[in-house]
């Protein structure tokens, strides 16, 4: 097995298709792992991670969590809710104190865009960045091109339109760069006040019509719609986005082929997607959180077999 | 480099039949007893021994895996390169059956204790044997010795043996190494 080019996952931009390659490989051998009776094994015995989670998360900690301990390693958790952030403590301060503790690796996700690119230049652990504000989602890019291969047999050649809201999606963009370097033909579609000014210069189509978006498609990645990051209002209102950009049976249902629908979570069931749609065979929802401990159980495993004893 | 022959492909085949015999002597009909051939060369011969039970022993359903003892190495992160893992493939129920581990050359006995952590994953075996093609004496880090032996070589540290299999390298033949 060869190893990672990088001492850090701080985003898809930083990795080559030979690292994608290599994390989709370790993480099938998890993925055995994970469904053994007892699912655990010792690799990471002598290695401690800490969490840190500047901005609320619920399965994005949970799943790293899961990963972090099916690899036996010793885990600590700080949420900045309950933390000395709120009393005006920097993020290296807190970090270097965090470290101080002999901890190997920071698993951190923050509000700010860069914030994982800043910190892996001023402390000496190895950072996975778990969400930067609304630039990259590595973890989450990985577990959906994963998804994709698994259920598609290859992600090279297919067509993957991303639907919803895409200017505050961290999601997004790691998407587009996973997608793109594993040779996949990406498109965005949303309404215009929520698709970037100038994301085709990253090579990828822009549709405002979601039916010629799912026409094209092999693949529709259905995001959230980020109320809490939008400071102005984007569209009229949720019942219109729905009625333009959500996805029903019908619609599926209509069309001369059958899709595969994903989700990143959380689902505001009824606006992007509907009950149905969530729950059919066409959806791979739940196997996007499947794959995705074993993805970070990989990522883990082979940026700790990087860490000098 | 210098390199001399153990084993060639006669030897290895008598050998592996000796071993196969010996197998029957202690399992029978394989009723309760499974074969899991350590990754990455005990599946070699775990795989010849199946063939030669089933074809020559007409002995029929006997259960054999594949157990990969990467992510249970005490080694990780202090070799030079990083561990390649390999698949484990285990389709049936290990939870009070005999098992016996299957690998080509036991040396320091590390990878077998591995395996031994290793398998406790699927279940509670009742009870688990060893069998290695060969046996390089003096040179074990664990007590750990082998139930079925097919050969024993005294090798000094810096010695090297390998196996080759027609199935992979083209021959049957056990090659002692000097670098």
């Amino acid at each position: 097995m060869s190893e990672l080019s990088v001492n850090h996952l701080l985003g898809i931009k930083y990795l080559t298709k030979q690292d994608i390659q290599l994390i989709f490989e370790t993480a099938d051998h998890f993925k055995e792992v994970i469904n053994r009776p007892i699912k655990k094994v010792p690799s990471l015995r002598d290695i401690t991670i800490a969490n840190l989670f500047f901005e609320n998360s619920t399965r994005t900690k949970l799943s790293f969590e899961l990963a972090e301990k099916r690899l036996s390693a010793d885990v600590i958790n700080f949420s900045a809710s309950q933390s000395s952030v709120k009393k005006g403590e920097t993020l290296i301060d807190t970090v270097n104190n965090i470290l101080s503790m002999k901890v190997d690796m920071v698993v951190m996700r923050h509000p700010n865009p860069g914030a994982g690119v800043f910190l892996s230049k001023h402390v000496n652990a190895s950072i996975v960045n778990a969400g930067d504000g609304a630039h990259e989602h590595p973890t989450q890019a990985l577990l959906d091109s994963y998804s994709i291969r698994e259920k598609l047999g290859d992600v090279g050649g297919k067509n993957v339109v991303i639907v919803g809201d895409i200017l505050h999606s961290r999601v997004a963009l790691s998407n587009i760069f996973a997608l793109q370097m594993q040779g996949a033909n990406v498109m965005v579609c949303g309404p215009q006040t929520l698709i970037p000014k100038y994301i085709d210069k990253l090579g990828v189509k822009v549709e405002t019509d979601l039916r010629k978006a799912l026409n094209w498609c092999d693949v529709a990645n259905m995001l959230r719609v980020q109320n809490e990051r939008m400071d102005i209002s984007y569209f009229p209102s949720s019942r219109e986005y729905t009625q333009q950009f959500g996805v029903n049976k019908e619609l599926l249902n209509s069309l001369n082929k059958e899709i595969t629908i994903m989700h990143p979570g959380p689902i505001n069931r009824g606006v992007e997607i509907t009950s149905d749609v969530a729950d059919s065979k066409q959806s791979i929802i739940l196997e996007q959180v499947q794959n995705g401990v074993a993805i970070r159980m990989a990522v883990i495993y082979l940026l700790a077999s990087k860490i000098k004893q | 480099m210098s390199q001399k022959v153990l084993l060639n492909a006669k030897e290895v085949n008598i050998i592996l039949h000796r071993l196969a015999c010996q197998l029957i002597e202690k399992h029978n009909d394989f009723t309760n007893t499974v074969l899991i051939g350590l990754q990455p060369r005990g599946v070699f011969v775990a795989n010849r021994l199946a063939k030669i039970l089933e074809e020559d022993y007409k002995i029929k359903n006997i259960p054999l895996g594949h157990l990969d003892i990467t992510f249970y190495r005490d080694d990780f992160r202090r070799g030079d390169k990083p561990l390649e893992a390999n698949t484990t493939k285990i389709n049936f129920l290990v939870e009070n059956k005999n098992i016996v581990f299957i690998d080509d050359v036991l040396y320091t006995g590390r990878s077998i204790r591995a395996a031994l952590t290793a398998i406790q994953s699927f279940g509670r075996p009742n009870e688990i044997e060893l069998l290695t093609l060969i046996d390089r004496r003096f040179s074990r880090h664990l007590p750990i010795q082998p139930n079925y032996r097919g050969r024993q070589v005294d090798a000094i540290n810096k010695e090297k043996v390998i196996v080759h299999w027609q199935e992979n390298e083209g021959e049957d033949a056990v090659y002692l190494i000097n670098k």
